[in-house]
C-alpha cells in the first residue's frame, strides 16, 4: 500500500515532465502532417503529371484523359491527398512508375545504406567534436585552440565534393588505402562496408565536425563565467576537471541541438557525397526519381526525409530539456 | 604587527596566516589599471576570527581570494607576501596552489544559489574537496558530510545530500555551503558576505550556525560583510577597509564601542542613530491611496496577495515590510497595475484604479511613479540621462525638446547630480547616481505618490543614507507620498511615519510606526525587529535566547490570521 503511494508520488513529481514531451511529440506529429502536405503539393506542381509521364510520347489529348481517370487524377487534389494520405498510414506508398516495384522495396535498401553511412559518421564525429571542443575550451586562446579553430573553420568552408575529392586524390589514388567508391550492395559484408564506406564517412565528418565542436567550445566556455565554476577552482580542481565535471553538464543543451541538426544533414543532406563516392544511398534515388517524375518514390523519400529530420530535431530538444536537473528533479 | 587570538584562547597556536603589504592590481591590455588593494596586512592565528569590513569596492572580497591565491580576471597580485604555514602562497607552483585550495583554506560564497552547480546533488559537491584532494573515500566523505548536516541542524542529515540544489531553501543551501567548505577540515574558512543575500530572520539562524561551526573545530577564519553589525556576533577583531586600503583595525569591541577614525564612527553611528520614530503628519485628510482587500495571484496558483488594505495619505512615507516571498513587491506590482487584482479595490484619489495598467488613464500613470530595486536593468543602458529623464516629461506634458532640456537640468540640480551629466549614459554613473537618476526620472513626471520598491538595498550603506536624505528633502519640499517596499527595518524605523507588515501574503500588523514597533508587538513584528543585528557584540547570544519562543507564537499567530 504504501510503497504505491510512493509509487504516485514519483509520478506526480515527474508530471511536468512527463507533459513536456508528450507536448513535443504532438508538435512533432502536425509538424509531420504539414510536411507531408507541402510534399503532396510540391509534386503536385511539377511540370506534367503522372500520366504524361507513365504515357511518354503516346500521349495524346484523349488517352491522357483517359489515363488521368483510370489513375484517378480527374479527382480534386484534397480527395487524393487524402487518400495518399490514410495509404502511407498503413504503410503502403504506391508503386514506382520507373521499375514497377513496389515503392517500400525499392527504397528500404536505399534507406539502411544511409542510415549506415549517417550512423557511422555520427559515431566517429560527435565524440571526435566533443572531445576537440572541450580541450579547446580548456586551452582557450592557446595555439591549440587557435589551429584547431582555424583547421574546422577551412572544413566547413571548403564544399564537401571538394573534400571528397582531395581525400579521394591523396588516400586512394595516391597511397590506395582506401577504396575511391562505396559501391556496396546488400550482401557486402559489415567489416567491407565499413572499409569501402570510409572516405565518404571521413568526408562528411569533417564537414559536420566544425559545427558541432565550435558550439561545445562556446557553450563551455560561456558557462565558464558562472559563479560556480569560480566556486570548483576555489575548490582546488584542475582545469580539465572544471571543464568536463562542472561546466560540460551544464553546456549540453545548446550542443545537443546542434549535434541534431547536425545529425539531420547526415541523412537528408548527403546527395553530393552519394554521388561523389557512387553510393547507392536514398537521397540519390531520390534525385533520380524526380528527373524521371516517378512521383511516388519522390514522395516517399520527401516524407522520409522530414520524418528524420523532425525525429532528430524532437528528440534533441527532450533532451535538451532532461538535461535541466530543474525539469528532472522538480522540488 | 597586532595579534589576533582566539576569544577564550581554543587551539591556541602560531600564526596560520601572515599577510604582509599586499597589493592587487588591475592589469589590462592597455597597461596597469585601478590599485584594488593597497599596502593591506594582518595575521591570523589559529582558531581566530577577522572581520574585514567595508562598502562594495573596499577590496574585501580581492584580499578574502588572494588567501586561496586566487585572484578574478585581470586582477594580479603585485606586491606583498601571503605566507601560509611558513610558505608565501604567490611563490606556490600551480599544483601546490591546487593543494591549498579546499584542504588547507576554504571559501563561502555570497551566493549560495549561483555558487552550486545545478547538475549535480549537494553530496556530490561536498564530497568533492575530500575526495578530489585524495584525502578521504567516497565513503568516509559522504559519512563527514552528514555528521556535517547534522551539526548545521539542516532538515534530514542523512538524505539532506541527495538532493539538487533548486531543491532546497536560500538559508538551507548556505549552510550546505559552510559543510562543503568545512569537508577537508580546512585551516581557513574564508565567508565573503555569506549571509547577505538571505531574509533577516534567516540570517540569525545561519549566523549562529557559522559561529557554532567555526567554534567546534576551532577553525581560523575571515569573515567579510559590509555589515558591521554581523561581524561584531562572530569576529575577535575587525578590519575596516575602504578603497583597498586599512581604516582601522581593533577588536571587535573596540572598533564598535570607541572608533578612532572618522570613516568608522559614521559607518558605527549611521546604525545607531535614527531610533526616533517620525511624528505622523496629517490624520484628517482623505488618503490619496487606499488599497482595500486586495487579492491577486500569478495565473492561477495560490493568493500572493491575500485581503491587504493599506492607506497612503499625502506626506505620508508608509513602510510595506517582509521577508522575500511576503508579497510585498507583488502589492507594488498591483498597484501599478502591472499585475491586475482579482478583488478588492484600489482608490486613486477617491476614484477607483482600472485594474490593468493598459485600462488606465495617462493622467492615471502619470501620478503613481515607481523606484526601481536596481538601477542597473532599470535604466536604458544605451539612452542618454536626457532621453531617459527626458522622456516622462515629453510623453506626459508633450513638451518641446528646448523644454525638456530645461527641465531635465533642473531635475539633475535637484539630485545634487552635474549638469554636464545630461549628455552621459548609466553605465558611465556609479551605483548612487543612477538611483539619483531613477529618482528624477520618476520626479519628470510630477507624481503624487511615489513607489520604492527597495531602492538602497543594492547599494553601499553609506550611499544608501544619501539616497534616503534625498528622498526626504524632495518630500519636504513637494509634499510626495512615498509607499516604501523594503526589509531593512533600520530604514523603515528612521523614514516611515506608517508601516505594513507582510507575511505571506497577508496583512500582520499595520498603522503609525511608533505604535507597530513598539510593545505589545505582533509576535512576527517582535521576531523581525529581534532580527535585526545591533551594534554589540553580544546581540547574536542574547537573541537566541529568546527565539525559540517568539517563532512558536508567530506560528500560533498565524493560525489565527483571519482568510
Amino acid at each position: 500500500m504504501s510503497t504505491l503511494i510512493i509509487k504516485h508520488k514519483e509520478t506526480a513529481r515527474l508530471r511536468p515532465l512527463l507533459r513536456l514531451i508528450l507536448q513535443r511529440l504532438g508538435l512533432g506529429f502536425g509538424t509531420l502532417l504539414a510536411a507531408s502536405l507541402l510534399i503532396f503539393v510540391g509534386t503536385e506542381i511539377l511540370p506534367g503529371d503522372l500520366a504524361s509521364a507513365v504515357l511518354q510520347n503516346s500521349a495524346t489529348p484523349e488517352s491522357l484523359a483517359e489515363m488521368r481517370k483510370e489513375l484517378g487524377l480527374d479527382r480534386p487534389a484534397y480527395v487524393r491527398y487524402a487518400e495518399w494520405l490514410g495509404n502511407v498510414a498503413v504503410g503502403d506508398f504506391g508503386h514506382s512508375l520507373a521499375s514497377h516495384r513496389d515503392v517500400v522495396e525499392e527504397i528500404t535498401p536505399r534507406l539502411k545504406n544511409t542510415v549506415f553511412l549517417a550512423v557511422y559518421a555520427a559515431l566517429l564525429a560527435v565524440p571526435l567534436a566533443i572531445v576537440l571542443g572541450l580541450m579547446a575550451a580548456i586551452w582557450q586562446g592557446g595555439i591549440y585552440d587557435r589551429l584547431v579553430n582555424f583547421v574546422t573553420l577551412l572544413t566547413i568552408s571548403v564544399p564537401e565534393y571538394l573534400v571528397g575529392y582531395i581525400l579521394i586524390k591523396y588516400l586512394s589514388v595516391r597511397y590506395a588505402w582506401f577504396p575511391s567508391l562505396a559501391n556496396v550492395t546488400p550482401d557486402t559484408p559489415f567489416g567491407d562496408r565499413l572499409v569501402l564506406t570510409f572516405l565518404p564517412v571521413l568526408t562528411l565528418t569533417l564537414v559536420v565536425v566544425a559545427h558541432m565542436m565550435r558550439m561545445t567550445r562556446a557553450s563551455v566556455l560561456n558557462i565558464m563565467a558562472s559563479p560556480y565554476i569560480e566556486m570548483a577552482f576555489l575548490k582546488g580542481l584542475p582545469k580539465w576537471q572544471v571543464v568536463v565535471r562542472h561546466a560540460f553538464p551544464n553546456a549540453l543543451a545548446p550542443i545537443i541541438n546542434v549535434i541534431a541538426l547536425n545529425l539531420a544533414y547526415l541523412i537528408v543532406g548527403v546527395v553530393v557525397v552519394e554521388a561523389v563516392f557512387v553510393y547507392p544511398g536514398l537521397g540519390q534515388l531520390m534525385v533520380d526519381a524526380v528527373s524521371k517524375h516517378d512521383v511516388p518514390v519522390v514522395q516517399a523519400a520527401g516524407l522520409i526525409f522530414a520524418a528524420a529530420f523532425i525525429l532528430l530535431n524532437m528528440t534533441a530538444d527532450i533532451l535538451a530539456i532532461v538535461s535541466n536537473p530543474r525539469l528532472r528533479h522538480p522540488r | 604587527m597586532t595579534d589576533i587570538a582566539g576569544k577564550s584562547g581554543r587551539r591556541a597556536g602560531g600564526d596560520i596566516l601572515r599577510v604582509t603589504d599586499l597589493r592587487v592590481e588591475v592589469r589590462t591590455d592597455r597597461g596597469p589599471g585601478p590599485v584594488l588593494v593597497d599596502n593591506v596586512s594582518f595575521d591570523l592565528k589559529r582558531g581566530a576570527v577577522l572581520g574585514l569590513i567595508g562598502e562594495s569596492g573596499a577590496g574585501k572580497s580581492t584580499i578574502g581570494l588572494t588567501t586561496l591565491g586566487y585572484t578574478r580576471g585581470g586582477c594580479y597580485i603585485t606586491g606583498g607576501a601571503l605566507n601560509f604555514e611558513g610558505k608565501d602562497i604567490r611563490q606556490m607552483s600551480g599544483a601546490e596552489r591546487r593543494a591549498l585550495r579546499g584542504p588547507g583554506v576554504a571559501y563561502i560564497a555570497q551566493s549560495a544559489a549561483a555558487s552550486f552547480n545545478p547538475s549535480h546533488t549537494l553530496m556530490q559537491q561536498v564530497c568533492e574537496i575530500p575526495v578530489r584532494h585524495g584525502i578521504m573515500s567516497e565513503d568516509d566523505a559522504s559519512k563527514e558530510a552528514v555528521k556535517l548536516f547534522r551539526e548545521l541542524e539542516l532538515p534530514n542529515p542523512d538524505t539532506f545530500g541527495n538532493r539538487y540544489p533548486h531543491q532546497v531553501s536560500g538559508g538551507q543551501l548556505q549552510r550546505a555551503m559552510a559543510a562543503m567548505a568545512m569537508a577537508a577540515r580546512p585551516d581557513i574558512l574564508v565567508f565573503d558576505e555569506p549571509t547577505t543575500a538571505l531574509d533577516v530572520t534567516t540570517q540569525v539562524e545561519v549566523l549562529a550556525s557559522f559561529r557554532k561551526l567555526i567554534r567546534e573545530h576551532g577553525t581560523a577564519a575571515i569573515y567579510i560583510t559590509h555589515d558591521l553589525a554581523v561581524v561584531a556576533q562572530i569576529a575577535d577583531h575587525i578590519m575596516v577597509l575602504r578603497h583597498g586600503k586599512m581604516v582601522e583595525y581593533g577588536t571587535s569591541d573596540q572598533i564598535l564601542q570607541d572608533p578612532r577614525q572618522d570613516y568608522t564612527r559614521r559607518l558605527v553611528a549611521d546604525r545607531v542613530a535614527g531610533h526616533s520614530f517620525r511624528a505622523d503628519l496629517n490624520t484628517g485628510e482623505a488618503p490619496i491611496l487606499a488599497v482595500q482587500n486586495v487579492v491577486a495571484s500569478y495565473r492561477s496558483l495560490a493568493k500572493v496577495i491575500d485581503g491587504v488594505s493599506v492607506e497612503v495619505r499625502k506626506g505620508d512615507t508608509v513602510a510595506v515590510v517582509g521577508e522575500s516571498g511576503s508579497g510585498k513587491s507583488t502589492l507594488a506590482r498591483v498597484i501599478i497595475g502591472l499585475l491586475p487584482r482579482q478583488s478588492g479595490d484600489i482608490l486613486f484619489q477617491g476614484q477607483s484604479l482600472p485594474p490593468a495598467l493598459a485600462n488606465r488613464s495617462k493622467d492615471q500613470l502619470r501620478r503613481i511613479q515607481m523606484i526601481y530595486q536596481m538601477p542597473d536593468v532599470a535604466l536604458n543602458p544605451n539612452q542618454t540621462l536626457l532621453e531617459i529623464i527626458g522622456r516622462p516629461v515629453q510623453f506626459y506634458f508633450g513638451r518641446s525638446n528646448a523644454e525638456v532640456r530645461t527641465r531635465v537640468l533642473e531635475l539633475l540640480r535637484m539630485m545634487d547630480l552635474p549638469e554636464a551629466f545630461i549628455s552621459r549614459k548609466p553605465g558611465e554613473l556609479s551605483g548612487g547616481q543612477k538611483q539619483r537618476v531613477g529618482i528624477a526620472r520618476a520626479l519628470a513626471a510630477e507624481p503624487d505618490l511615489i513607489i520604492c520598491d527597495e531602492v538602497t538595498s543594492a547599494l553601499d550603506q553609506l550611499v544608501g543614507e544619501e539616497i534616503l536624505r534625498l528622498l526626504k528633502r524632495l518630500q519636504d519640499e513637494l509634499g510626495l507620498a512615498y509607499l516604501f517596499i523594503t526589509h531593512d527595518l533600520g530604514t523603515v524605523k528612521r523614514i516611515a511615519n506608517k508601516v505594513a507588515v507582510m507575511l505571506k501574503g497577508k496583512l500582520v500588523a499595520g498603522g503609525e510606526t511608533s505604535r507597530v514597533f513598539a510593545p505589545p508587538y505582533h509576535p512576527y513584528t517582535e521576531l523581525l525587529l529581534s532580527s535585526v543585528p545591533e551594534m554589540r557584540s553580544d546581540w547574536l547570544d542574547q537573541v537566541l535566547t529568546g527565539r525559540a519562543k517568539t517563532i512558536a507564537a508567530v506560528k500560533a499567530a498565524q493560525i489565527q490570521v483571519p482568510g
